[in-house]
């Protein structure tokens, strides 16, 4: 295929920064290895005998997934691979860090999760040559969304919340995986729709309201999302994925007016739950007074045990491995991770963690601003979208300033689906960014270009 | 994007977390950082001698050390104790920031330490207890109910304090069920063994208070010296009152006895009478001169608050008071503190228990210095009360035969308070005395003992039969040095 061919060939001069990247995975390795070293030397004084084998555990998987990006996606983002790399990294440094006070061993198996979230990233790079095929299956996507959030509410309830599928030993997050499928829906919908939801309308006062029959689809995303919410008592999920398609709504119609329509039904499902749903509630009460159990002769709860853990780490924190943050107790590895990183690294690191998401999910704007094609377009920033909203809630979460969800913080978090799923949602933003920043032709655009990207061809095509 | 917004939001409210209500959070007494940091290095020592009296040992549990005693029931009323359930008392508590590291003065870089979060090692806190001193106090309190303060007169330093029954301390330190049960036998206990009776119990002083007494008498010049005749009738009966106040015998020599003869025998008439002649402006002047009536006393461990009564609604009273009886009550510390004050020619020195506080390597941060408390009676009237004390022993008509020691010049005073409604209690025995040996400018020790023995015959109780022998022993290990 001559266009095939033509893109393939970059032009002379165009940088595909591979060596970039490699030298940044590299770095990001070395970084994550001495965290486990040092984990180490302050707990037992000496280098964990191990630290060899979970440094090339760790930098083999990287460099399998350099290698697959090098080899079919040379002109990706350089940082998204390691930045992913990192904070998987910096997670394994601190699930290790929290098995030693514990007395657990979670990390190997997160190590394995790794290795699984890594091989479905060389897949989806490998396998998925053109992202623009995903929007011909958007309703498979939003069926199978749907289809994975409802099966856990007929399953019993899990650590209070009905989100899981438990098989043995292993359990499973639906939601997670959920999360992916729903972006992509949202995207190949709103790629078809943007048209009619951003000319249309009326303006009242100073906000353009949408129609009324455009407000439907937006209404059933919202009543899916509510139901998740009731059923599964899942406030974090519905707050994400409400708020991602809110953004993307956003950024296809460029409307403010969506974005008060959002906040309103977020606020409308969100508030009858958090005064009747009994675990809900709690959520919110412990919120607004997260010592309310200290004065009640409780002792601490787990949001003011994250906040004691936050305060002794200060500005520079303990250093890891001397702090105390597994007085959290229940779920101090995956819900409440980042009050360890805040006890032991301090204010300081967790700017810096937080600086990594925000370059992540930046380089995941850019490669959407940078794409043509709609659907790639919002594609991107609705998954980036969604780790800087899980990023926020999480964090947002476990410091008090909004109530907890009982969600994980991506890629730090012990927990296989949210793991793999993130190593899904980075592998996607390969793609995109790669067609992003892939050269022109050298001479005037293919005659014929594949016909997916343009407007109309894929409105409603349920190929189910 | 708006999400970037999300950042430094995040960071504001981390800041406020992690920065602006750090403080609050740390300090939350529901938050056991504070307590798991305290335990995760050995305790410093506490010093008696430039021997430990205390130790640490690892546990392997939460907390990675507790606290251990050598010698724990000798030491209790000293050390307190540093229990991971029931906090710290007396020095384990007032020094806890030198014994746990963190003290700020510990710090050698304390900048440097703030960055590096390093665990300052515990320090040391060195009490100017005598060994000797204290085993003899309470080797001679035995199995009897009572205390025993010892000062160094010249100095103020603590050589003893006792307080029988004791504990061990060593019980409680630690966490689970035996301490706990340990707890709640000691605190259940009717002999009160953690009571620190040397500093923390008042007692009538009875007739030891007639120091204070012929103190202020000499001070105010109301009988012209004390071998003059003081005109006094036997029994005394106060203007405002029908209520004779009479002696413990009969026959003692008490009528217009000199004030000298009068300590001697201890005459309850002279003494009561000679208060309400001093009157009670005087009286009360003289007692808090010594240190009675002081609030927040520390040595630096509290000690409860001896009283003088102000206020009195007549002269009965007042003679009463003057005597060491109605309301009058003293620690064994504050007597011990009279009797150092005499002995130091009339300058009454600060008590101290610490003598300097170290850092583990035995550097001093923090050195006591002896400091004045006050000058309650002039030298030659300090002189003139030493003679008297040095009758009660030395006298054939003495009451403190008993703490007489050879060779050496021993000044005491016997007190046999009673105690109970209507004196139904069985009366405590005390005796306050110094010992200087010949030829010393001034003596190296004074001593206060109280014993209360409910088993002891009544007849039996008397401050120069119980208390005396103990004294002696107290002033004997500090003589052999």
């Amino acid at each position: 295929m001559a266009a095939a061919a033509a893109v393939a060939a970059p032009q002379p001069g165009t940088p595909t920064r591979r060596t970039t990247e490699l030298l940044l995975v590299v770095l990001a390795v070395l970084i994550a290895a001495f965290g486990y070293a040092d984990v180490g030397w302050a707990i037992d004084g000496r280098v964990p005998a191990d630290t060899a084998q979970y440094g090339a555990g760790l930098g083999g998987l990287a460099l399998l997934a350099h290698l697959a990006v090098r080899l079919r996606a040379r002109y990706a983002d350089p940082l998204l691979l390691p930045l992913a790399v990192l904070l998987n990294g910096l997670g394994l440094v601190v699930i290790y860090r929290l098995d030693r006070a514990t007395g657990t061993s979670s990390a190997p198996s997160q190590l394995l999760w790794s290795a699984l979230g890594v091989l479905l990233f060389i897949v989806v790079v490998l396998l998925l040559r053109d992202y623009r095929v995903l929007q011909r299956y958007a309703y498979v996507f939003a069926f199978c969304a749907i289809l994975l959030m409802i099966v856990p509410v007929f399953l019993p309830a899990v650590y209070g919340a009905k989100i899981w599928i438990k098989v043995g030993p292993l359990s499973f997050q639906p939601g997670e995986v959920a999360k992916i499928a729903l972006a992509v829906f949202f995207a190949a919908y709103l790629a078809s729709n943007r048209d009619a939801l951003a000319l249309t309308g009326r303006r009242i006062w100073l906000i353009e309201l949408p129609r009324g029959r455009d407000l439907g689809p937006i209404l059933v995303i919202w009543l899916i999302s509510s139901g998740v919410l009731f059923l599964e008592q899942d406030l974090g999920t519905c707050l994400i994925f409400f708020g991602m398609f809110v953004m993307m709504l956003y950024v296809a119609t460029g409307r403010t007016g969506w974005i008060a329509v959002g906040l309103l039904l977020v606020g409308a499902a969100i508030v009858p739950v958090a005064l009747f749903e009994p675990h809900v509630h709690s959520r919110f009460t412990d919120w607004l007074d997260p010592t309310r159990t200290i004065a009640a002769g409780q002792g601490a709860g787990q949001l003011a045990q994250s906040l004691f853990a936050f305060a002794a780490g200060g500005l520079l924190g303990t250093g890891l491995g001397q702090g105390h943050s597994s007085l959290i107790g229940f779920a101090v590895k995956s819900d409440w991770i980042l009050a360890t990183f805040g006890e032991e690294l301090g204010l300081v690191g967790l700017a810096a963690l937080l600086l990594v998401y925000a370059v992540l999910v930046v380089r995941g704007y850019r490669a959407g601003i940078m794409l043509r094609d709609p659907f790639g377009r919002l594609l991107s920033i609705g998954l980036a979208s969604l780790l800087a909203l899980q990023v926020f809630v999480v964090a947002a979460g476990v410091t008090d300033l909004i109530p907890l969800t009982g969600m994980t913080m991506p890629f730090l978090a012990q927990g296989g689906s949210s793991l793999v799923t993130n190593w899904m949602l980075v592998a996607l933003l390969i793609r995109t960014s790669d067609a992003a920043r892939r050269p022109e032709p050298p001479l005037s655009p293919p005659p014929e270009q594949p016909p997916l990207d343009t407007e109309g061809q894929t409105q409603g095509v349920p190929k189910v | 994007m708006f999400s970037l917004l999300l950042v430094p939001v995040l960071l504001v409210n981390l800041t406020r977390v992690q920065v602006v209500q750090a403080g609050r959070y740390n300090g939350n007494p529901a938050n056991q950082r504070a307590v798991l940091a305290r335990y995760s290095q050995p305790r410093g020592d506490i010093v008696v001698g430039g021997s430990p009296v205390t130790g640490s040992r690892a546990t392997g549990g939460v907390f990675d050390y507790l606290r251990t005693y050598t010698d724990g029931p000798l030491y209790a009323p000293v050390t307190g104790f540093s229990s991971q359930t029931y906090g710290n008392t007396l020095l384990e508590g007032v020094e806890d920031g030198v014994l746990s590291g963190t003290d700020s003065g510990l710090a050698v870089h304390p900048l440097l330490n703030a960055i590096t979060r390093e665990q300052v090692p515990g320090g040391k806190v060195l009490t100017t207890i005598n060994a000797k001193a204290q085993r003899a106090a309470f080797a001679g309190l035995g199995g009897k109910r009572g205390a025993v303060a010892a000062i160094e007169p010249a100095t103020g330093r603590i050589l003893a304090l006792a307080s029988t029954p004791s504990y061990d301390p060593g019980g409680l330190a630690g966490t689970g069920p035996a301490v706990t049960a340990d707890w709640a036998a000691l605190t259940g206990s009717a002999t009160q063994p953690m009571l620190n009776r040397a500093l923390r119990q008042t007692y009538p002083p009875g007739s030891t208070f007639k120091l204070v007494t012929a103190s202020a008498g000499l001070m105010n010049n109301v009988y012209g010296g004390i071998d003059v005749p003081t005109h006094s009738p036997d029994p005394y009966t106060p203007a405002d009152t029908t209520v004779p106040i009479t002696n413990e015998n009969a026959a003692d020599p008490c009528q217009d006895a000199t004030l000298l003869v009068a300590l001697e025998v201890s005459c309850n008439t002279v003494y009561g009478k000679l208060g309400d002649d001093v009157g009670e402006a005087g009286m009360v002047r003289m007692a808090q001169a010594y240190g009675f009536n002081q609030t927040g006393q520390t040595i630096p461990v509290g000690v409860s608050q001896s009283v003088f009564p102000t206020g009195l609604t007549g002269q009965a009273y007042l003679a009463l008071s003057s005597i060491g009886q109605y309301d009058t009550a003293a620690t064994p510390l504050q007597m011990a503190e009279v009797g150092a004050a005499i002995a130091n020619d009339g300058t009454l020195m600060q008590p101290q228990l610490v003598s300097s506080l170290t850092r583990a390597d035995g550097t001093p941060v923090r050195t006591f210095k002896p400091r004045v408390f006050g000058r309650p009676v002039s030298a030659p009237v300090a002189a003139e009360l030493q003679q008297m004390m040095v009758g009660v022993v030395s006298s054939p008509l003495g009451t403190g035969g008993n703490a007489a020691i050879p060779g050496v010049t021993v000044g005491g005073k016997t007190g046999t308070a009673q105690n109970g409604v209507g004196n139904s209690g069985t009366p405590y025995a005390w005796f306050v005395c110094w010992a200087k040996p010949s030829g010393a400018a001034v003596a190296p020790v004074a001593v206060a003992v109280v014993i209360e023995d409910s088993n002891a015959d009544r007849a039996d109780v008397s401050g120069g039969g119980l208390a005396a022998p103990v004294a002696r022993a107290v002033m004997q290990a500090v003589l052999n040095g």
